[in-house]
């Protein structure tokens, strides 16, 4: 009978072969991008349906949800006394689909805006209206202190919004009151979350016409301020703007709101990949220590999403790493020793 | 009666091992400091460490394929092709060798021979570095340098970590490696003969 012979050369063209099949063919939705955002902050009210009746503000909000749900609407001209087709401005529509979503869904859009609007045309003078802060109502609030808006509006007041924007950067710069949903503290997906919150900052400092409301400066272009970050598509896919241009003051805050000179931004890389715990956002702290109770080791060891180089150290790893080492160590010590004895 | 001197590692072989060595050593090092980076002390500085071991990653790449193509075509790759018959027999008697003979003074079992020159423990544990750990490594490793690549989701986790993993098991397993091959290359004529083979290609037999 022939000897059988194992010829490894085989063994690395199937291990090329197999990464080149695996890779080809991605598992799982295409990744998220900043372009995809969009389809998670705000979704097409054409493709989404939402059971209206558990709301019972909505036969109330249809009235303005008519014309401030679309992008067009339909009035009666009465001095000309004919139907007119008018366009409504972007920025005053309001998707009904997100707003049934949000957290301010049960509300009735007369809570916060004056009765008055029931009318139309509506009065030039309503646009004068006062428009409430989250302090304004949640300020003081116990069923709302795990969310910790005190804190909040103190890192705010600090952070580089508030110093140079004064009262005219609000809440509201960041968070529509209409469609805001809460995301760092419900969503599992953390490249979600990474792509929300970051969108809530390109909203301003990638959209030329929004940023110029509150600034004169000329138009940022932030690929070219980033250009020393290496692989910086994988880094702006993967990090929240917030861990380098935040300072972290209070672990119970998922999002950091005292926002920093750009100056004072992080672009140390060790900053990141090291284990400094303050630099590290709570965010993946929380996610790592939610998937290893909930899933157990194994499955917390691989799953989560997030890898820093450096910092994603698995302490039951390295502690089997080290015995192993120390092991080796150990037996080639032991049996050099036996060596010389022997000898 | 003393056997005559083997020539065992030709020019092109003792190039490949030196450099690849040489990286393998740029690598640890460089690997761990990255991996074990702290903000107070760090072995080498964290994005010289990413810039050079990539680059060492690259040319170690470039180095395997010459053994591998190398090994394809020269007499040195029948070196690495493992008989199934006896296999078990023939690492048991090695290790055997190297836990309790090498300490009564007995002959090795498996006498080096031009047409064998690594022995059953040698040849096996070769063969899992260069042929399975060693690609692994530098798989991981390029899929690492362009992560766009790398699918988001695999086997339900995150495409990067499991790769990342890979790479760092694979990249400890190889360093384990290393340790123990450098200590038993101590074991032959003297503690220094197998060092001295390996940079004028001649064997000196025990």
């Amino acid at each position: 009978m022939r000897d059988i012979y194992i010829r490894p050369s085989w063994l690395v063209i199937v291990l090329i072969l197999l990464t080149i099949i695996i890779f080809a063919f991605d598992y799982s939705a295409e990744p998220l991008r900043y372009e995809d955002s969009r389809q998670i902050s705000q979704s097409s009210p054409e493709e989404q349906t939402t059971d209206l009746s558990q709301f019972p503000n909505s036969d109330e909000n249809h009235k303005c949800f008519q014309c401030h749900g679309q992008s067009m609407y339909t009035y009666e001209n009465t001095e000309q006394g004919r139907m007119v087709n008018q366009k409504m401005y972007s920025e005053l529509i309001i998707s009904p689909n997100e707003f049934y979503i949000s957290n301010h869904r049960s509300f009735k859009c007369t809570d916060c805006h004056s009765e008055e609007y029931e009318n139309f045309p509506h009065e030039g003078v309503l646009r004068m209206e006062y428009k409430y802060n989250c302090l304004d109502c949640h300020e003081g609030d116990e069923s709302y202190a795990q969310y910790h808006f005190e804190e909040i509006d103190a890192e705010f007041q600090e952070s580089v919004h508030s110093e140079k924007h004064s009262e005219d950067f609000t809440c509201w710069m960041c968070h529509d009151p209409h469609t805001y949903k809460i995301n760092a503290r419900t969503n599992e997906n953390i490249r979600e979350t990474i792509i929300y919150d970051n969108t809530i900052c390109l909203d301003c400092h990638s959209d030329f016409r929004r940023f110029q409301l509150l600034t004169d400066r000329e138009r940022p272009n932030l690929i070219k301020s980033h250009d020393w970050l290496p692989n910086q598509e994988l880094h702006i896919a993967s990090v929240r703007c917030i861990e380098c241009h935040a300072e972290k003051v209070s672990d119970s805050l998922l999002i950091a709101h005292k926002v920093l000179p750009k100056s004072m931004a992080v672009r140390n890389c060790k900053e990141c990949h090291s284990t400094r715990p303050e630099l590290l956002a709570s965010l993946y702290k929380y996610e790592a220590q939610e998937v290893r109770t909930q899933d157990g080791f194994f499955r917390g060891i691989t799953t989560s999403d997030s890898v820093v180089i450096g910092a994603s150290r698995n302490q039951t790893l390295n502690i089997i790493s080290l015995i192993v080492f120390i092991g080796v160590i150990g037996g080639i010590a032991f049996h050099s020793i036996l060596r010389i004895l022997k000898k | 009666m003393a056997q005559e001197r083997l020539y065992l590692y030709p020019i092109w072989l003792r190039f490949w091992h030196f450099v690849n060595a040489l990286l393998c050593l740029i690598l640890i090092v460089t690997g761990v400091s990255m991996q074990f980076s702290a903000p107070a002390i760090a072995l080498v500085k964290f994005d010289t460490a990413v810039a050079i071991h990539n680059i060492a990653g690259i040319i170690l790449t470039i180095n395997y394929l010459i053994f591998f193509i190398g090994n394809l075509f020269a007499f040195n790759g029948s070196q690495y092709q493992i008989k199934f018959k006896g296999l078990m027999k023939r690492l048991m008697t090695q290790a055997t060798y190297y836990t309790f003979g090498i300490f009564k003074g007995e002959s090795p079992p498996f006498p080096i021979t031009r047409e064998n020159k690594f022995n059953p423990l040698q040849r096996f544990s070769y063969v899992f570095i260069m042929y399975l750990f060693v690609p692994v490594v530098f798989i991981t490793g390029w899929a690492l340098l362009y992560p766009q690549t790398i699918p988001t989701t695999i086997l339900r986790t995150s495409g990067l970590h499991l790769t990342d993993l890979f790479h760092i098991i694979s990249g400890f397993i190889i360093s384990l490696f290393m340790l123990i091959h450098i200590y038993f290359c101590t074991i032959g004529a003297s503690p220094g003969a197998n060092f001295k083979s390996i940079m004028n290609g001649y064997h000196e037999p025990h």
